[in-house]
């Protein structure tokens, strides 16, 4: 021991400090890691976000119900439409209000399909990290098959559709849906078998993954990790069967956990979630109800489109509804709502004061928890585990740092 | 209607320091004193009939524009705390006056506190006693003021490079 | 002229700005600077759907030192304007700058405390791809449009 330190002192050895990021492939462009290194292992490390910080609740603060909707978009930008039900239903939860039946099958639709997009560019980003480029290609591939659903449903590609409306969602799925989402999911399907066949056994992949990143589940409570990244541990909490929101109820889905709590267990509850969400798709698809897509309420919903360009009264209503002062406005008081987002538990909370712009908006993103623990993570492990520890918690900058 | 367990159970072990109780829509919320919110949190968690393990969210909302509520307590720091075990939820308010927006850290707690405490000091500057390192977290350290309260302006913009725009 | 014909169609006379820009617009190297939702679209249009790969432009360099494109791809905030324009700082010369999405070209719908109302306030910028975020084929247009740029510009050597 003591030659050890002797010639450290001779050579000159000592702790380097390295920071990593933001501009770093790695860290999405908004993190920063300052870490402490001994040789090539992380003695110790901070990380410092908020390079993405856009002012999220203090513009909604300014802005009206509906206005905020487009900002929600872009907390998690990789599922869009989880983050606008989410704040919908928030907003219709203030007000006391239930949405039809066949809008809340639309809105569980709509979101798994955007879960499935989540996984896919999560576990594509991060095996390309590690260098399997062709398993980024494939998903993406996938993807891009699913966005284009959501594109004619939505009228956005999957980065941004705002399809969501308090009290509703904008237009109904369009004829003959079904059959190209059967479509997209089977083609779906076969490109997770592809990524299994390429990853799941793959020994560069195992090796870099198994073991790396561990966290337990009592820590991960202490974090407030939720989502993929809580149920690697083992703790079998999604919020959509702790407390069903929308039709989650009527749907038969399981909630995959892991053991380990590890990166390659984070990839696998990944997997298995992507084809849990197909199958909740299958159901709603086969079981939804014809009915209404909104709430009946002049005072609250939009007139469609059509009735807009051709019945005066519905201009009239939809003038008043876009004119200041006079949108929509909840009764005085304060509700959180949680949703299962696609990285954990994202919730809302808003404070009315019976105005017509949301006197507080705060999001709770589950992100920014899993982030707090990252330091946790990475710390006694090799400089080269960064990257796929990092690239498993799947952090979005535009929901951790809002 | 009937109050939830959660705070019958409060307003039975503390009934000094609960202000008030409210259920709107479904969400148990308890008004506490700030200085008893350290006590409470912990009795919340390792009671085990409550349980609640999860700090799920930690914020707060400042109160100066809302009409008729008393510039004494102009900030309010809320907690959401959830229990896996029992699968319930309860919101913690504590009230803070402008002229000491002090209150206690819920770092011993649960991990997480650490960096949501940061994040509340950033955005309204309410200061959490016993906080290991209290720092900006979101925004740099040249910026001055506290974003998300009310009378900061919402362009009130303070570029470390370039115009003002 | 009585060179030319001499020569035949064996040589092939132009100009060193001419043929110095051909060069250089089919093989830019970006260095994306990706910060938020654009650079979902920024992947899908690097992937082999829409394949960026077709322009000469399909390899990404994350050092600033070996690419000669900066993408700046998603919102830029107040915190993060120092490291663009060290990033801009370190490239060679020629550079060019492309704003990709509605907030680098104008801050988006951000108009407030955090966030930067256009890089042009920072970096000089070339080409503005305007969009919130942009679809895959606008971003091949404004490549387009980059590479015409550079084949008409002066060359320096």
């Amino acid at each position: 021991m003591e030659k050890t330190a002797t010639l450290a002192r001779e050579l000159n050895i000592r702790e380097m400090t390295l920071h990593m990021g933001p501009s770093h492939p790695a860290m999405h462009g908004t993190i920063r890691m300052f870490l402490e290194l001994d040789g090539e292992t992380v003695v110790s490390s901070d990380v410092e976000i908020g390079y993405l910080h856009r002012g999220f609740e203090k513009t909604c603060e300014n802005r009206t119900y509906h206005q905020a909707i487009i900002y929600t978009d872009r907390l998690n930008y990789v599922s869009p439409l989880i983050n606008n039900f989410g704040y919908a239903m928030a907003v219709e939860k203030l007000f006391g209000v239930d949405v039809p039946e066949r809008c809340k099958y639309i809105r569980v639709i709509m979101s798994e399909i955007c879960r499935i997009t989540d996984h896919l560019t999560n576990v594509g980003a991060s095996a390309m990290e590690l260098g399997a480029i062709t398993a980024f290609l494939y998903m993406i591939k996938a993807r891009e098959m699913l966005w284009r659903l959501i594109e004619e449903v939505a009228g956005g590609r999957g980065v941004t559709p705002s399809y969501v409306r308090i009290g509703g969602v904008k237009d109904d799925l369009p004829e003959g849906f079904q059959g190209r989402a059967l479509e997209a999911f089977k083609a779906t399907r076969e490109v997770l078998q592809e990524i299994h066949g390429l990853l799941t056994k793959n020994r560069i992949f195992v090796d870099r993954t198994k073991g790396v990143g561990a966290i337990t589940a009592d820590e991960a409570m202490s974090y407030g990790f939720t989502g993929p990244c809580l149920r690697s541990t083992g703790v079998a909490y999604d919020v959509r069967k702790a407390q069903p929101y929308m039709v989650y109820d009527k749907m038969n889905f399981e909630v995959p956990v892991g053991t380990n709590g590890d990166n390659y267990d984070r990839y696998l509850v990944r997997m298995e979630e992507i084809q849990q969400s197909m199958r909740i798709c299958e159901q709603a698809l086969f079981s939804m109800p014809p009915g209404p897509i909104k709430i009946d309420d002049p005072r609250m919903t939009f007139p469609s489109k059509k009735d807009v360009y051709g019945k005066m009264e519905s201009l009239i209503n939809h003038f008043k509804l876009f004119m200041n002062g006079h949108g929509i406005t909840p009764p005085r008081g304060e509700v959180y709502q949680a949703v299962e987002g696609a990285n954990g538990e994202l919730g809302f909370y808003v404070v009315s004061d019976g105005s017509g712009r949301p006197y507080r908006l705060r999001c709770r993103p589950p992100c920014f928890m899993i982030m707090s623990g990252v330091s946790r993570l990475v710390n006694g492990g090799m400089v080269a585990d960064i990257v796929p520890t990092f690239g498993s918690v799947n952090m979005i900058g535009g929901e951790c740092d809002r | 209607m009937e109050e939830s367990l959660t705070l019958r159970k409060l307003r039975e072990r503390f009934p000094a320091s609960i202000i008030d109780t409210h259920s709107f829509r479904g969400d148990d919320t308890a008004v506490v004193k700030r200085v008893d919110v350290v006590d409470i949190c912990r009795f919340l968690k390792e009671s085990t009939d409550l349980s609640y393990n999860f700090l799920m969210d930690l914020t707060a909302v400042d109160y100066l524009q809302m009409g008729n509520s008393p510039q004494a307590d102009r900030f309010e720091v809320v907690y959401h705390l959830y229990s896996i075990k029992y699968n319930h939820r309860v919101r913690i308010k504590a009230p803070l006056t402008e002229a000491d927006p002090t209150i206690d850290s819920l770092t011993p707690l649960w991990a997480v506190a650490n960096w949501l405490e940061r994040e509340c000091w950033d955005m309204f500057g309410i200061r959490f006693n016993g906080h290991p390192d209290l720092k900006r977290i979101l925004l740099y350290e040249q910026f001055e003021g506290h974003p998300l309260r009310k009378d900061y302006p919402l362009t009130g913009r303070q570029p470390l490079i370039g115009p003002k725009n | 002229m009585a060179i030319e014909s001499a020569l035949g169609e064996s040589v092939v006379l132009t100009r060193t700005d001419k043929v110095l820009g051909w060069a250089r617009k089919y093989s830019l190297f970006l260095y994306p600077f990706v910060t938020a939702c654009c650079g979902m679209e920024y992947m899908a249009t690097a992937a082999s759907h829409y394949d960026i790969d077709r322009f000469g432009a399909g390899l990404p360099r994350f050092s600033p030192r070996q690419a000669d494109v900066l993408f700046v791809v998603g919102t830029i905030s107040h915190k993060q304007a120092p490291i663009l324009k060290r990033v801009w700082e370190q490239m060679c010369e020629p550079k060019w700058v492309v704003a990709f999405g509605g907030c680098t070209c104008s801050g988006g719908p951000y108009d407030n405390y955090a966030t930067v109302q256009g890089i042009d306030t920072i970096v000089p910028v070339d080409v503005y791809i305007p969009g919130c975020p942009p679809r895959p084929e606008t971003v091949l247009d404004g490549i387009i449009k980059l590479q015409e740029k550079i084949q008409n510009q002066k060359q320096e050597l």
